[in-house]
């Protein structure tokens, strides 16, 4: 459309100027996890790692940062356990009302997380589960189980069907086929799978918010309680150190799958 | 039985999962509208329309749910100028750069929407970025947090890589040999843009905006933190209602609402798209 002339130039300034707007926020992050000010200032008025120190002293980001690990991991195994062997009957078994199935299972995925949040309140308080880890545990499958679920169909859909006629055609087992010639092909997905049920559970904030008590929380609601109660360059700190977690597992998902293909459809 | 028979078995866990913390604890939150809540959190027995009445009759609700509706409407048109350029050049740039540019649009999604809300405090807080930036070419800064204007500002770029996303989606059929033809026919570039640029694009432009839309109806972090408790939403009075007030049946009548509002803009998108269709094809 624009190729010459000042037009060109105004438009790439335009576009590096959008750049900046979206990418500003997490950038400007670090350096102010450096300042020596006890607020957010700028410029600050000095350098320091005095806000590394307190992070490494802060019990309780510390407790829930703890939390939101053992967590993602036992919802990253569980989601897979259950999304798996339902990705592998959605994709290669016909029966009836198969992809109404698969629309209720990821319709989750279309509401709001806030309504979704005090829908799971007041069953769980009725339940006794607020502030429990299966409480949490069960939140989190709510909202991972559906990502999983589309990237294992994704995957299965796009592995050649003809390979597994082939072996089950030369006499190997259902099972057997399964496990040693489909399995072994989803490794990609999976690891795809696997990772972005970690990250959504390691950042998901407002359904936990509803769900945690006052001794369980999630890093992502402490630091949120945080924020609301006051604005240090603390946060910073911890923030920088979740982008650079974050950025290690887009790496890893980058080099399995291609990030597009593998947050492309991700909607809320 | 066949090689299959027992197959669809294998979907009863994510069923008994999606059955246990899906569609039994929205079933109970529709009725529970239908309930009254009492003082101190108690709620009423007997079915009644007490809540909806009150919720309907109090011009409070009204003004919030039309202020929801007018940020979000407000936030996706931003949301659209400022991602329409970007998802333009990225779609444009060479083979070699594209994914690295994509991945720069999206990875923000990456990241915790509190870091995010954050950074922006950081950037317009009173002794932040933006103000000091101000300050040092002589402007007296506004006050850019704690209020709409901060919230404004903080969705948009935290909704924008999903606009990018479908804006680049959409741009598949955008074809520039077809541009060509009609700038060497003589078509000045706005031309060009208009008849051909935007009615192709259109569908991109439709879906990204339907999502940027639903997105900030239930977005609840951003405006909670850069709105200071002074911007109050449909998704903030939900909160509010449910863990400050303890009025659990008018938080789900509201939440009713919200999801009203969602099924509203759905019909909507699905007419416009429509309309759309008809008048390009």
């Amino acid at each position: 459309m624009i190729r010459s002339g000042p037009g060109r130039y105004l438009f790439l300034a335009l576009v590096a100027l959008l750049f900046l707007f979206l990418l500003g926020p997490v950038l400007l992050v670090f350096p102010i996890s450096f300042s020596a000010d006890s607020f957010i200032a700028w410029p600050p008025s000095g350098w320091s790692m005095k806000w590394y120190a307190a992070m490494l002293e802060q019990p309780t980001l510390g407790v829930a940062l703890r939390n939101s690990l053992i967590l993602g991991s036992i919802v990253t195994v569980l989601a897979l356990a259950i999304a798996l062997p339902a990705a592998v009957a959605l994709s290669r078994g016909t029966f009836p009302g198969r992809d109404a199935i698969m629309a209720g299972l990821t319709a989750p995925l279309l509401l709001p997380t806030i309504v979704l949040g005090l829908a799971l309140l007041i069953i769980f308080v009725g339940q006794g589960l607020i502030g429990s880890w299966p409480g949490l545990i069960l939140a989190h499958l709510l909202i991972t189980v559906p990502y999983a679920l589309r990237v294992l169909v994704t995957t299965l859909g796009t592995l050649p069907a003809s390979v597994e006629e082939a072996a089950s055609s030369l006499g190997a087992p259902a099972l057997q086929v399964f496990f040693r010639i489909t399995l072994p092909l989803m490794t990609p997905g999976l690891i795809a799978a696997a990772a972005i049920v970690f990250l959504v559970s390691f950042d998901e904030v407002v359904i936990t918010l509803f769900i945690v008590g006052p001794h369980l929380t999630t890093l992502p609601v402490a630091l949120f309680r945080y924020v609301e109660s006051r604005t240090d360059p603390l946060v910073a700190a911890v923030s920088v150190m979740m982008v650079l977690f974050t950025l290690t597992l887009v790496v890893v998902l980058e080099r399995a799958v291609g990030l597009r293909r593998a947050i492309g459809g991700k909607a809320g | 039985m066949g090689r299959f028979g027992l197959l669809p078995l294998l979907v009863l866990p994510a069923v008994a999962v999606n059955l246990l913390t899906f569609l039994w604890p929205m079933l109970n939150l529709a009725g529970l509208s239908f309930r009254e809540g009492m003082p101190g959190g108690g709620i009423g027995t007997d079915f009644t329309m007490a809540t909806w009445r009150d919720l309907l009759a109090d011009e409070f609700y009204l003004e919030i749910l039309l202020r929801s509706v007018g940020v979000s409407l407000t936030i996706t048109g931003f949301a659209l100028l400022a991602g329409y350029p970007l998802a333009f050049f990225v779609h444009r740039s060479d083979a070699r750069w594209r994914n690295l540019l994509v991945v720069a649009c999206i990875s923000p999604l990456l990241i915790s929407a509190v870091v995010r809300t954050y950074g922006w405090l950081v950037i317009l807080g009173d002794r932040g970025f933006a103000p000091s930036l101000l300050r040092g070419i002589g402007i007296d800064p506004p006050r850019l947090v704690f209020n709409m204007t901060g919230v404004i500002i903080g969705l948009v770029e935290i909704l924008m890589p999903y606009m990018i996303l479908s804006l680049l989606a959409g741009f598949g059929k955008l074809n520039q040999t077809l541009e060509e033809a009609a700038a060497s026919l003589g078509a000045p570039p706005l031309t060009v843009f208009w008849r051909i640029v935007l009615p192709l694009t259109l569908p991109g432009i439709l879906l990204g905006c339907l999502l940027t839309f639903v997105l900030t109806i239930s977005s609840f972090i951003t405006p909670k933190l850069l709105g200071g408790g002074r911007v109050l939403l449909l998704a903030t009075e939900i909160y509010d209602n449910a863990i400050v007030t303890l009025n659990w049946p008018l938080a789900a009548a509201l939440s009713l609402i919200a999801l009203g509002v969602f099924g509203a803009a759905m019909v909507v998108y699905g007419r416009i798209a429509r309309a759309a269709e008809r008048a390009i094809a």
